[in-house]
C-alpha cells in the first residue's frame, strides 16, 4: 500500500503533533519510549527529529504479554532498556500499529514497574480503527486505516520503513497492537 | 543420552530441566539468552514481571538447602508465580507414604511445576516419569548426578566474562566423584564448545572412566591450572575426611587449595568460580575468594536470572506441545 | 495315568540323546523311550511332532517369596510361572523371612511345595545364623530336614575366620556351599557396576574387585578346607578365568550365572531403568562375552533365572532406593534360546546348563529323561516366538528388564511327576 515517502510524511506530521501536544500540556522535557520492534523504529526517527536530550527508551513487552500461557516464550527476547529514571517524567510512548490495545496495556504495566511517571502520552503511526478490545486510545495518530476482515497491517523496517497490508489467515489469538 | 527423550516435548522445547547432558548447543545458548533478558528485571524498582501469574510452583526439597531453595523462590516470585516450599525429610517418605503418594498429593493441589532436590541420583528423572503431563520438573540437584541450573548459571557467568566458549580452557578442581555440579558443568562445557575441560583432584575423588565424558584428568594442581581461562572450585564436604578419601583438610589445601600463587599458573585474565558455600582455607584461600579475579558473588546473582529463564521456558509452551494440558 | 508323547525330537543332555522318539510315562515315571513297553495303553497322547521334548528344567536360584514376602509373590503364583517356561525343579536361597536357619522354615517350605504340587523345591540352608555372618547355622540339622546345600544368600560374611570355619563345618557335614562372592566394604553402598555409566549417572559404583577379591578369598579357603563350593551369579569375565584356573587345579568348584548377565550390560541401566537394578550388577560387554565364553568352555555349568519378583512399590523410587532383582523365571528358557539364535551358544549347551548340569550341582536325580526317572518333562515349540509384555506375566512380580523383547520358543506342555501342570492355550 505504502512507500517510504508516505511513512516519512506521517512521521513528520507526528513530530508536529507531539510538539504541540507537549507544549499545550506543559510537558517539560518529555521522555520517549518505543515498543519493540516496530514502535522502536518509529520512535527512533521521532526522537532524532524532536532532538530530545534524554536517550530513547525501548520496551520489550514479552514478559508482560497476556498470551504467554498459550504461546510460550518468544524465541528471541532482547531486554528492555530504560536508561533514564521514569519517576515523575512525562512519557511519550510510541508504537507502530494500535490494534487490540493489549500491547499498550502490557507496555504501561512494564513502565509502572520501573516507577511512577507523571503522565503517559500514546502516539502511534497507524490506528486500526474499530478493533479495540481494551479502553485504550492514542493521543497522536499518524494515520487511521480501516481494514477488511482478514487483512493485516505491518510495519517493515528498519530501513526503509514501509507499511504493508497482507491478507493473512486468522490464526486466532495473536498479540498484535 | 540421559534425559534427552524426557526433557523435550515433541517440538523440541524444554519441558523438564533435569540435566545439561544431551541438550543441543542452541537450546543451552537460548537459556543463556533468556537469562540475559531476565537479568535486567532484578535491576528495576519493581523486580517482578507478570509472566507466570497464576501459576503455582512447588519447591520440593527432600534434602535441605537454604541457598538453592531461596534463589528458586526468588526467581519464581520475580515471575509472579505462587510458590510453595516443602521440606520433605526423607524419613517421612520412608514411613509408609511413598514418593508417588507425595507427588500425587501435590498434583491434586494443582501445582504446575516442581523444583526438586533429592539426595539420590536420578530422583528428578524418576519424578518426571511419574507426574501428570502438564507438570514441569526442574532438577535442583539429585545425588551425584546433576545440578543443571547451577551449571547454567556458571556458563552464564563465563559467557559474560569471556563472551564465547570457543578456545576456552576450563579447570574444575575438587571432589568430582560426589559432585553433581561438576557433572553438569562438564556436559554443558562440552556442548557449548569449550576447547578443553580439565579436572584436577586426587584419584580418590575422581569417578571411574571419567575420561569418557571428554575431560582431561590431572592429579597435580600446578600442571592442571597451567594456561586455563576459568578455574571452577568445588566445595569439599567435611564428611569426606571421615572415610579413607583424604587424610586431612590441611593436606588437601596444601595440594589442591587455590592460592594466589597457584593462580599465577592460569592465564592472567582467568576468572575464579565457586558454587558456594565456600570453605575458606580448605579449597580456596580467602584472598583469592575475595580477590579481583573472583566472580563468586556474580554467580549468585546470575543464579536468579538463569532460574527465571528455565522456569519461563519450561512453563511457556503452547498447549499442543505439552500433551493433554487444558 | 499313562501318557505317550509322540513324534518329538527328544534331547537329553544327561544321556547324550538327541533324536526323534516316543516317550512313555506311567505312574509318574518315564517307563519307555522309543520302544513302547509291553502292554502299554495310554490314557493321553500328546502329539509332539515338530516339537522338542526336554527334561523339566532345573533353576538353581529363584525366590518364591515364602515365607515372609507374600506381598511380592507366592509359591502358587511363581510355580505356575515356572511351569510356563518348562521349569519343574527350583533351588531356593535361604534369605526368606524368617531365614532358613530352623527346621520349622524348611517344613513350611515343604508344605507349600506339596500344596502347589507343580515343582520340586530344594531349599538351601543358611550358612550362618540369620545370615549375619557371625555364628554357624545348624547345617546338619537343616540337611536332615531336607536342605540340599548351604548358603549365605547375598549377605556378606565379613570375617574371614567365620568363613573359614563355615567352610570347614559344611565340608564335615558333606554339604556343598553355594557362595555369592561380593566384598562388602568394596561394594560400599554401590548399586551399579563402577564404570562409565555409574560415572555419568552419578550412581555409586560396585567395582569389579568387589567380586574378584571376595572370590579369591573364598577360593583360597576352598583349597584349604576342600569344601565343595558352588559360586553363584558370576558377573565378570575375570571371575570366570579365576574359576577356570581353580578347576584346572582340581578344586571342587562349580559356578553359575544369572540369565540377565548374559543379555544385559551397564548400558541398559542408562536413563535409570529400575528394572535393571540387579545384584550382582550388570557389567560391561566384555564381561558379558566372558560369561558366555565361560559357558561354552564348560567353566560355568549352569544358568539360573535368579528370579526375584517384586511388588510395584519396591521399584517405584529413585534408582538407588529401589530393591535389586528382576522377575525372570518365565523367560529363562526363551532367553537361552535367544542366545542360541544369535549363535552365541549351541542348543545342546543351552539345554545342558538348564537341566542336567544344574541337577548335577544339586546332586539330584533330575534333568534327565532316562527310563526310571521322574516324569518331569517339557515340550517346546522352537518355531513360535513371543514378545515380553509386563501385564501378561504369570509371575506376581512384573519387574522384567526384558519388556518388549521378542523371544523365541514357546513351551506347549509341562509335566510334573507325570501330570500335565502347564498346557499352552
Amino acid at each position: 500500500m505504502s512507500d517510504e515517502t508516505d511513512v516519512k510524511q506521517l512521521i513528520s506530521e507526528m513530530v508536529t503533533a507531539i510538539q504541540s501536544h507537549t507544549i499545550s500540556n506543559n510537558y517539560a522535557a518529555p521522555l520517549m519510549i518505543g515498543i519493540k520492534t516496530g514502535g522502536a523504529w518509529v520512535a527512533n526517527r521521532l526522537h532524532q527529529q524532536l532532538e530530545y536530550k534524554d536517550p530513547l527508551g525501548e520496551l520489550n513487552i514479552a514478559f508482560y504479554r497476556d498470551d504467554f500461557s498459550t504461546l510460550g516464550m518468544h524465541p528471541e527476547v532482547s531486554p528492555s532498556q530504560l536508561p533514564v529514571d521514569v519517576n515523575d517524567r512525562h512519557i511519550i510512548l510510541i508504537d507502530d500499529v494500535l490494534y487490540t490495545g493489549r500491547t499498550i496495556r502490557a507496555a504501561m504495566n512494564e513502565i509502572f514497574d520501573y516507577g511512577r511517571p507523571a503522565s503517559v502520552t500514546l502516539a502511534v503511526l497507524i490506528d486500526r480503527s474499530s478493533t479495540r478490545e481494551l479502553p485504550i486510545q492514542a493521543d497522536i495518530i499518524g494515520k487511521t486505516i480501516a481494514l477488511k476482515a482478514g487483512e493485516h497491517v505491518k510495519l517493515l523496517g528498519p530501513e526503509p520503513l514501509t507499511i504493508s497490508i497482507d491478507t493473512v489467515r486468522n490464526t486466532g489469538t495473536q498479540n498484535t497492537g | 543420552m540421559t534425559g534427552n527423550k524426557i526433557q523435550l516435548d515433541k517440538n523440541g522445547n524444554l519441558k523438564h530441566f533435569l540435566t545439561t547432558e544431551g541438550l543441543s548447543q542452541s537450546l543451552l545458548q537460548s537459556i543463556l539468552d533468556h537469562a540475559e533478558s531476565f537479568a535486567s528485571v532484578g535491576e528495576r524498582a519493581v523486580k517482578k514481571v507478570p509472566l507466570l501469574r497464576g501459576k503455582t510452583i512447588a519447591n520440593l526439597f527432600f534434602e535441605p538447602s537454604t541457598r538453592t531453595r531461596t534463589t528458586f523462590e526468588l526467581a519464581a516470585k520475580r515471575l509472579s508465580a505462587d510458590i510453595l516450599n516443602l521440606n520433605i525429610a526423607t524419613s517421612a517418605t520412608s514411613k509408609g507414604e511413598t514418593l508417588s503418594d507425595t507427588l500425587h498429593t501435590l498434583e491434586a493441589m494443582h501445582c504446575d511445576m516442581f523444583v526438586v532436590r533429592h539426595a539420590n541420583s536420578g530422583a528428578a528423572h524418576y519424578i518426571a516419569t511419574q507426574v501428570a503431563p502438564h507438570i514441569s520438573i526442574i532438577n535442583a540437584g539429585d545425588g551425584r548426578h546433576a545440578h543443571p541450573t547451577q551449571a547454567m548459571l556458571d556458563m552464564f557467568t563465563i559467557r559474560r566474562h569471556k563472551k564465547t566458549f570457543e578456545n576456552l580452557r576450563v579447570a574444575i578442581v575438587g571432589d568430582i566423584l560426589h559432585s553433581r555440579v561438576a557433572r553438569s558443568e562438564i556436559h554443558a562445557l562440552s556442548t557449548l564448545g569449550a576447547l578443553e575441560t580439565r579436572i584436577i583432584a586426587p584419584q580418590t575423588l575422581i569417578p571411574k572412566d571419567v575420561e569418557n565424558l571428554g575431560v582431561q584428568v590431572f592429579h597435580d594442581m600446578d600442571e592442571g591450572l597451567n594456561g586455563v581461562d576459568v578455574v571452577m572450585m568445588l566445595r569439599l564436604q567435611k564428611e569426606r575426611m571421615r572415610g579413607a578419601l583424604l587424610p586431612s583438610e590441611y593436606e588437601y589445601f596444601q595440594r589442591y587449595g587455590l592460592t594466589s600463587k597457584r593462580l599465577e599458573k592460569a592465564k592472567p585474565d582467568a576468572i575464579v568460580m565457586h558454587p558456594g558455600p565456600i570453605n575458606r582455607g580448605v579449597e580456596i584461600a580467602s584472598d583469592v575468594a575475595d580477590g579481583e579475579r573472583s566472580v563468586i558473588l556474580q554467580q549468585v546473582s546470575h543464579g536468579i536470572a538463569v532460574r527465571m529463564a528455565v522456569m519461563a521456558m519450561t512453563m511457556g509452551r503452547s498447549p499442543e506441545d505439552s500433551g493433554d494440558k487444558k | 495315568m499313562r501318557i505317550v508323547i509322540k513324534g518329538g525330537r527328544v534331547i537329553d543332555t544327561a544321556n547324550s540323546l538327541d533324536g526323534k522318539q516316543d516317550l512313555f510315562i506311567a505312574d509318574g515315571k518315564i517307563v519307555g523311550l522309543k520302544k513302547e513297553p509291553e502292554g502299554f495303553e495310554s490314557d493321553l497322547q500328546i502329539d509332539a511332532k515338530d516339537k522338542v521334548v526336554l527334561p523339566g528344567l532345573v533353576d538353581l536360584c529363584a525366590r518364591l517369596r515364602e515365607p515372609g514376602h507374600t506381598y511380592k509373590a507366592t509359591f502358587q503364583s511363581e510355580c505356575q510361572a515356572a511351569n510356563s517356561s518348562g521349569i519343574t525343579s527350583i533351588c531356593c536361597p535361604p534369605d526368606t523371612k524368617p531365614v532358613i536357619d530352623t527346621t520349622a522354615v524348611v517344613d513350611l517350605i515343604h508344605q507349600r511345595t506339596r500344596n502347589a504340587n507343580r515343582t520340586n523345591v530344594y531349599p538351601l540352608a543358611a550358612l550362618t545364623l540369620g545370615l549375619k555372618g557371625e555364628h554357624l547355622a545348624e547345617m546338619d540339622t537343616l540337611r536332615r530336614a531336607g536342605c540340599i546345600g548351604v548358603s549365605n544368600g547375598l549377605a556378606p560374611i565379613e570375617s574371614t575366620e567365620v568363613l573359614r570355619r563355615a567352610f570347614e563345618y559344611a565340608h564335615s557335614c558333606g554339604l556343598t556351599v553355594f557362595f555369592f562372592a561380593e566384598d562388602y566394604s568394596l561394594k560400599n553402598n554401590g548399586v551399579v557396576h563402577e564404570g562409565p555409566v555409574s560415572t555419568r549417572l552419578g550412581l555409586p559404583g560396585i567395582p569389579e574387585t568387589a567380586e574378584t577379591i571376595a572370590l579369591s578369598r573364598a577360593l583360597l579357603l576352598v583349597e584349604q578346607t576342600q569344601v565343595k563350593a558352588h559360586f553363584c551369579r558370576l558377573s565378570s569375565a575375570r571371575s570366570v578365568s579365576m574359576i577356570a584356573t581353580a578347576q584346572e587345579q582340581g578344586l571342587p568348584v562349580t559356578a553359575d550365572v544369572s540369565i540377565c548377565n548374559l543379555h544385559l550390560t551397564e548400558m541398559d541401566v542408562a536413563d535409570y531403568n529400575n528394572d535393571c537394578h540387579l545384584q550382582p550388577p550388570l557389567r560391561n560387554e566384555r564381561d558379558r562375552k566372558g560369561l558366555i565364553e565361560g559357558i561354552n568352555k564348560g567353566v560355568i555349568a549352569a544358568v539360573c533365572s535368579d528370579h526375584q519378583p517384586h511388588d510395584a512399590d519396591a521399584k517405584a523410587a529413585p534408582f538407588s532406593q529401589t530393591e535389586a532383582g528382576a522377575s525372570t523365571i518365565e523367560h529363562l528358557l526363551p532367553l537361552m534360546l535367544h542366545l542360541v539364535n544369535r549363535k552365541e551358544i549351541k542348543l545342546e549347551q543351552a539345554i545342558a546348563v538348564l537341566s542336567s548340569q544344574p541337577a548335577n550341582i544339586l546332586g539330584i536325580d533330575k534333568g534327565t529323561l532316562a527310563v526310571g526317572s521322574d516324569a518331569d518333562i517339557c515340550i517346546l515349540d522352537l518355531d513360535s516366538s513371543n514378545s515380553v509384555d509386563k501385564a501378561s506375566l504369570l509371575s506376581a512380580g512384573k519387574n522384567t528388564p526384558f519388556k518388549g523383547w521378542e523371544l523365541p520358543g514357546q513351551i506347549t506342555h509341562t509335566l510334573f511327576n507325570g501330570n500335565v501342570v502347564f498346557q499352552q492355550d
